[in-house]
């Protein structure tokens, strides 16, 4: 039984389900380091999702299937940032009110475009290309693990290594962390921390509708009502375990994204799956905890004696 | 006429119900220090906004080596070469000192990346040139308040500043590293031609650095004069638009020998549980007035909060009047006599969403005249105490109900004296009672703590501001790394002396 789990198919689909988690922890951390807490990430992934699947199916191309994507990722964004920059509401009930609209809009819309209730699901919608890396054909494990998968899984790693290299490399990413740590320092030395904030949460729509693309493209060709499935706040969680690093906040999300696989894996071999359902939320409440008391012991400074 | 490198015409600016700036005029010649002065709220930071182009002007001109110019934000200010040192840094602190420097006007390759070997060749070459030594790889956040200060200075120099105003500089500043500030101003502007606009309400520096001075009042400029035509009383006047005593206010003589508290050996932590109060034994005389001195973060806010029962004592032992205090906490210590006027009076000292009549009200709650028999306060009573404690402490305000939040910092720490005087203890404890407090209530405020002495109270003040803690205390004991360093009559001291001893020299050395 243990080989049953335990094995390379795991690891396999743990790259898989660990994707989506990647791209829109990215964006997270993007609106983060721009001094916004970005909870609708939720929503926003799952808007990617079913307008993915509204350009899939109508349009008959996977590439406008990400496009509409990204589309919905842009504009959701820009009303996220009107609201929270310009009207500045609470980013927490604004990101609340994008998650609801989101889970209601789908609904609706699914309804309404396709007729139909809980699912969609056409052989007309296209599914994200795969990608076959030959030389890796050669190679038993590394094929297994690391080719064949769909172009986004691919994209999402260098999507990391480019936003870290934007934001610690680049002038404009040095502009937007100063625009989340300290805005009046940006604003005097005469740039907007406003577009920065913007630019932020724009990327993060964008990222996020990726994410939801990769959801409903990647391997299924099908949306289903509230099909997010809460990964939005598993890359939050990702967020605060990577630091405000892209590189560890990736590497959180694939250790969640392992969670994932794993929960798919047990309900194989007889385990009910609302108990395994639960394992990739569980190992993240687990894994937040053990993260915060490790900072805590980090940070506490040894009580200091008094020696006479 | 003179030629001038910048000059303002006729600057208004209205703000909706008041008018900030009102036809403001103001030369600066070129390699001169110039001093602008005001109390709080006179305009001098809105007309130095207009100036670096973050507020526009209603109406007026802005004439740059004899051409008219327009700032629309402060990139147009910064093309003149004028640069701006806030009161505030304007640093993010988790950047180094030259990611900071060089934000928004980086040194690239390729268009879009940072280039850091040439940034930090830039700076140091910067560095050199000016004299500013800093390490450009160190955080700003552990840096300290005088070096954050230099790379500001720094920061404006990069960007090409010939124009450079510093608003408040030293108020953060030790009185070493105020010296040290003045020193490089003053080779800033005589070895390399640049020209200085500070703005300040210290009077003993505007003496000290300035070639002239412009003094503004209610929003209006009211004269322009060189420095070395005028005096402090001179300066003071024209400030506050009447005669200011700057002088030692009378005191009366009276017997001190009875000891109203006594502190022995005491030690208190910080909030991240590190020592900052390490054996301080203090004694606190009836009608004397003891000023502790130090840089602020050497434990003096941690010596208040523990004599006052806010904070946990980790070892030692409060007496008052002979008594040993057992039980030490807010209320203990209220009902053994001790007032407070915490050192910031937003946060600790008022609720500022209540009325000034409420504010006033707390801690009285409970006594006879204002609470009634079915635990309803008596209105009346705590109206006519309001009224009465606004009026002996000028309190300027329309009336009883005015929100905290509506008034000024002056008027606000003038609600927290007036409830804690008014509660007539044996001892007072004030900490920073001037801060952020514009001159003429800082003048009423010095009066009434004298006032106080001279009742025969015992009073333990603390202030970052030296010219406080010598023009009110008896005595002055300085405070080094949560220890005490020195003890000293203030006619005995300069303020140079006393500056070593904040820094940590002992008396002991010195034998």
């Amino acid at each position: 039984m243990f080989k049953d789990i335990f094995n390379l198919a795991l690891l396999q689909h743990t790259i898989r389900t660990a994707t989506p988690l990647i791209l829109a922890a990215m964006g997270g951390l993007l609106t983060q380091e721009a001094g916004i807490l970005n909870i609708g990430l939720e929503g926003m992934i799952l808007l990617g999702a079913f307008f993915g699947v509204v350009g899939s199916f109508f349009f008959g191309t996977s590439a406008m299937g990400v496009g509409f994507a990204v589309l919905s990722g842009i504009i959701i964004g820009l009303i996220f940032a009107f609201f929270v920059i310009d009207l500045k509401s609470d980013e927490f009930v604004i990101g609340i009110a994008i998650n609801m609209f989101a889970g209601g809009l789908t609904v609706f819309l699914l309804r309404s475009i396709f007729g139909v209730k809980g699912a969609f699901s056409s052989p007309k919608i296209i599914a994200l290309p795969r990608i076959n890396i030959p030389i890796l054909d050669k190679i038993p494990i590394l094929n297994t693990l690391l080719n064949n998968h769909t172009i986004f899984v691919y994209v999402s790693w260098i999507l990391v290594v480019l936003i870290y290299i934007y934001l610690y490399k680049t002038a404009q990413g040095r502009w937007l962390r100063a625009s989340g740590e300290y805005p009046e320092a940006l604003e005097t030395a005469g740039i907007s921390p406003r577009k920065m904030k913007y630019i932020a949460s724009i990327m993060c729509g964008i990222l996020c509708g990726l994410a939801g693309a990769h959801l409903s493209l990647g391997y299924l060709k099908l949306f289903t009502e509230q099909m997010s499935a809460n990964r939005g706040f598993i890359a939050m969680a990702a967020i605060i375990f990577g630091g405000g690093n892209p590189i560890r906040t990736a590497l959180a999300a694939l250790l969640f994204g392992f969670f994932d696989a794993l929960g798919i894996r047990l309900q194989a071999v007889g385990i009910p799956s609302q108990i395994t359902q639960m394992i990739p939320y569980g190992a993240t409440v687990v894994a937040l905890v053990v993260m915060t008391k490790r900072k805590i012991n980090q940070t506490r400074v040894k009580r200091e004696q008094i020696n006479e | 006429m003179e030629d001038y490198i910048l000059e303002l015409k006729n600057i208004t600016k209205k703000f909706p119900g008041v008018v900030a700036n009102n036809d403001i005029n103001l030369n600066i010649k070129e390699g001169e220090i110039h001093a602008i002065i005001g109390e709080n709220g006179a305009g001098k930071s809105t007309l130095m906004n207009i100036l670096y182009g973050l507020i526009k002007p209603t109406s007026g001109k802005i004439i740059h080596k004899g051409k008219p110019v327009k700032f629309n934000n402060s990139l147009d200010a910064r093309d003149c070469g004028i640069g701006m040192v806030h009161q505030h840094f304007k640093l993010v602190p988790s950047f180094t000192v030259w990611e900071n420097i060089t934000l928004g006007v980086e040194v690239r390759k390729n268009k879009i990346f940072v280039d850091e070997k040439k940034s930090l060749e830039y700076i140091s070459d910067l560095s050199k040139k000016y004299g500013l030594e800093v390490n450009p790889m160190d955080r700003v956040e552990f840096l300290s308040v005088g070096i954050q200060q230099r790379v500001e200075i720094l920061k404006a120099l990069y960007k090409g500043a010939d124009i450079i105003i510093l608003d408040e500089p030293t108020a953060v500043l030790t009185p070493q590293e105020t010296d040290e500030l003045f020193v490089v101003i003053k080779e800033l502007v005589k070895d390399q031609g640049k020209t200085v606009i500070i703005i300040t309400h210290k009077l003993r520096e505007v003496m000290a650095i300035s070639d002239r001075v412009s003094v503004m009042r209610r929003g209006e400029m009211i004269d322009t004069v060189n420095t070395k035509d005028v005096d402090e009383n001179r300066l003071a006047e024209l400030m506050v638009g009447r005669e200011v005593l700057l002088d030692e206010v009378a005191r009366d003589k009276i017997d001190s020998s009875e000891v109203m508290m006594e502190v022995k050996d005491l030690y208190a932590r910080n909030n991240l549980d590190m020592l900052a109060v390490r054996g301080m034994d203090l004694k606190l005389k009836k009608g004397e007035i003891l000023g502790i001195a130090g840089i602020e973060g050497n434990g003096q806010s941690e010596l208040i909060e523990s004599l006052t029962g806010l904070r946990d004592i980790a070892k030692g032992e409060i007496y008052i009047s002979g008594e040993k205090i057992k039980k030490i906490n807010p209320l203990s210590m209220r009902k053994h006599g001790v007032a407070h006027v915490p050192e910031d009076r937003l946060s600790m000292g008022l609720s500022k969403d209540a009325t000034i009549m409420e504010n006033l009200l707390m801690g009285n709650q409970n006594k006879k005249e204002y609470r009634g028999k079915l635990n309803h306060l008596k209105k009346k009573n705590v109206r006519s105490m309001s009224k009465k404690l606004i009026a002996d402490f000028d309190v300027r305000t329309p009336s009883e109900d005015v929100l905290i939040d509506n008034l000024s910092g002056g008027n606000m720490q003038k609600v927290v004296i007036a409830r804690e005087f008014n509660f007539n203890t044996p001892i007072l404890i004030i900490s920073q009672p001037t801060r952020g407090v514009d001159i003429g209530a800082i003048e009423f405020i010095h009066q009434e703590i004298i006032k106080k002495r001279n009742e025969g109270v015992a009073i333990l003040l603390v202030s970052a501001e030296l010219d406080e803690i010598f023009r009110l205390s008896d005595r002055i004991v300085t405070m080094y790394e949560g220890r005490m360093t020195g003890e000293f009559k203030p006619s005995e001291i300069t303020r140079q002396e006393i500056g070593l001893y904040m820094t940590g020299k002992t008396l002991r050395e010195e034998e």
